[in-house]
């Protein structure tokens, strides 16, 4: 009988999902991206990956303990957010830099909004967009393997032609996580397949940043083009790791597919229209600042209550 | 006398147009990129704001109450011109530094703000150092953010180089930077003048527990709408 009786306030369905288990499924996505990095980069690739994870965390803590707040690094976000920037960082960069973006991206952009959960736009790239306008030189400067060499989307932009399989695979001047397509893609799917990730949000802004450029890139129908477009800049990276970020992405469905167009467009202005080569960094921070209207224009209604009716209840 | 230390001691520290009244945040976002500017724009401030402060306590009989806020900006606007003209033919290099911001001083809310809620109440020479109190808490405020911004973000000291060009953050001289600036010596004067008050209870009775940080004042909001709703309907 005592089953019957056992009644109990809402939530009734629970999740064993914790933050650190779903912060540690991003961190097991990211790392083939990582592995990529690492093995095509070299050692100072790991050195940078290493340091970033270390000035997050550590700032995270130094910053939680001096405020007599409960510490919560062992949620495993600030990792996040250190591996991220990193992943977001050209290879041979000082290497003070990277490690004051990590400080930059958990003190201010995160504890100081009031830490996981209340931050309004993604830390880390927050923190890469701070480092890439105080340092555009050094930022912008990617050596892959000691050979100078702009990246495909600078030789696109340049009017020049881009190697589609070398994209793919990563063999390409960038940043460290952001060459390799395939790694990503494999990371990619890992989140999708646990449902730490859905569709929506990366299907929806590559998809609309493909028909922008189909539509609008002056290369008329350009498949090839519209490809390397999709693979180059770090838009798988943006797309399934930073895009989706939970708290800085709208929870309604609808809002979702209207963040991804919003992300997709604001990309391909950026890229197409814009002095720089590439976006994806601007247009996802941007779009971070325009979720809370979204949410607010797509909350879903409630069962059984009426329809709207012109914007009131 | 007396009076008058009150007035300075109100203008730099009490009420410090920047830090705690927050007006003319145009000016002190836009051109403290470096402390010579900072200090240039609170200077021209504070001549502006003393002579116009002046100025208005003295036709604060003849002003017709109506129309006092026009003659108060005619009577701004003719000092600012002769400040500008002044700083155009003796230190054309703030002038050139300032540009817009020059002109600009006769719409600062400073100005007008302290005409109308002090000099136009008062006599002549507390309203002059209410102006002079106004403009060096100006001034100092700015010369703050500017020395700040320029060290950070241009490695200098009143334009003398102390960091190297490699160690440059130079967001902190454009326009984000400001913001965290002034964000951040805001903060810290208000840690150095209030103080956190220890272990304040927080109301238990209260949703949240009265933690305001907390919520994010969204469940007051539904608390206040309830409240609200609960009243029409017993009223009616």
């Amino acid at each position: 009988m005592s089953k019957l009786l056992n009644v109990s306030a809402s939530p009734h369905v629970r999740s064993s999902a914790a933050t650190s288990s779903i912060m540690c499924d991003v961190l097991i996505a990211m790392a083939p991206a990582a592995l990529f990095g690492i093995w095509y980069f070299g050692f100072r690739a790991f050195l940078i990956i290493v340091l970033c994870v270390a000035a997050s965390v550590l700032t995270e803590y130094i910053y939680e303990k001096a405020m007599k707040k409960p510490v919560t690094i062992t949620d495993l976000s600030a990792a996040v957010t250190g591996m991220i920037l990193a992943l977001n960082m050209p290879v041979y960069i000082d290497l003070w830099i990277p490690v004051l973006g990590c400080v930059f991206a958990i003190l201010i952009v995160k504890q100081l909004y009031g830490g996981l959960g209340q931050n309004f736009m993604n830390p880390a790239l927050a923190g890469r967009c701070f480092l890439l306008i105080s340092f555009a030189g050094q930022m912008t400067q990617f050596y892959p393997d000691g050979v100078s060499g702009a990246t495909p989307l600078a030789a696109l932009k340049a009017g020049e032609a881009v190697d589609l399989m070398e994209m793919f695979v990563g063999m390409i001047p960038g940043t460290i996580g952001e060459t390799s397509v395939i790694a990503l893609l494999i990371g990619a799917a890992y989140l999708l397949a646990k449902k730490v990730i859905n569709w929506r949000i990366p299907v929806i802004y590559i998809g609309s940043l493909a028909v922008f450029v189909l539509l609008l890139g002056g290369r008329g129908f350009d498949l090839g083009y519209v490809a390397a477009h999709i693979m180059g800049g770090g838009l798988i990276f943006g797309a399934f790791f930073m895009a989706t970020d939970y708290v800085t992405s709208p929870i309604t469905p609808a809002g979702q597919i209207i963040y991804g167009v919003c992300l997709g467009v604001l990309t391909g202005v950026f890229r197409i229209f814009g002095p720089a080569a590439e976006g994806v960094s601007y247009a996802i921070i941007f779009c971070n600042l325009l979720v809370p209207l979204i949410e607010k224009v797509t909350i879903p209604r409630p069962f059984g209550r009426e329809a709207r009716q012109n914007g009131k209840e | 006398m007396n009076k008058c230390i009150e007035r300075l001691y109100n203008g730099i520290i009490k009420e410090n147009p920047t830090f705690v009244l927050m007006l003319g945040m145009c000016p002190t976002l836009a051109v403290t990129t470096s402390a010579t500017n900072g200090l240039g724009m609170g200077l021209s401030t504070t001549a502006v704001l003393v002579m116009s402060n002046a100025m208005i306590s003295l036709l604060r009989k003849m002003i017709p109450d109506k129309v006092r806020i026009p003659a108060f900006i005619v009577v701004v606007a003719s000092f600012v011109t002769v400040v500008q003209l002044l700083l155009q033919a003796y230190v054309p290099a703030v002038y050139n530094a300032l540009g817009i911001y020059i002109p600009l001083i006769v719409v600062n809310c400073i100005i007008l703000g302290r005409a109308e809620a002090y000099a136009s109440k008062n006599d002549v020479l507390s309203s002059a150092f209410d102006g002079l109190g106004m403009g060096l808490g100006f001034t100092l405020s700015l010369t703050c953010i500017g020395l700040v911004r320029e060290l950070i973000g241009g490695g200098a000291v009143f334009g003398h180089v102390v960091i190297p060009e490699d160690f440059h953050i130079s967001i902190f001289v454009m326009a984000p930077g400001a913001f965290f600036v002034l964000a951040s010596l805001q903060a810290l004067q208000n840690k150095i003048k209030h103080p956190v008050k220890k272990e304040e209870q927080g109301d238990a009775a209260m949703a949240c527990g009265g933690c305001c940080a907390g919520c994010m004042d969204t469940v007051c909001a539904e608390n206040h709408k309830k409240i609200q709703q609960a009243k029409k309907m017993s009223s009616k």
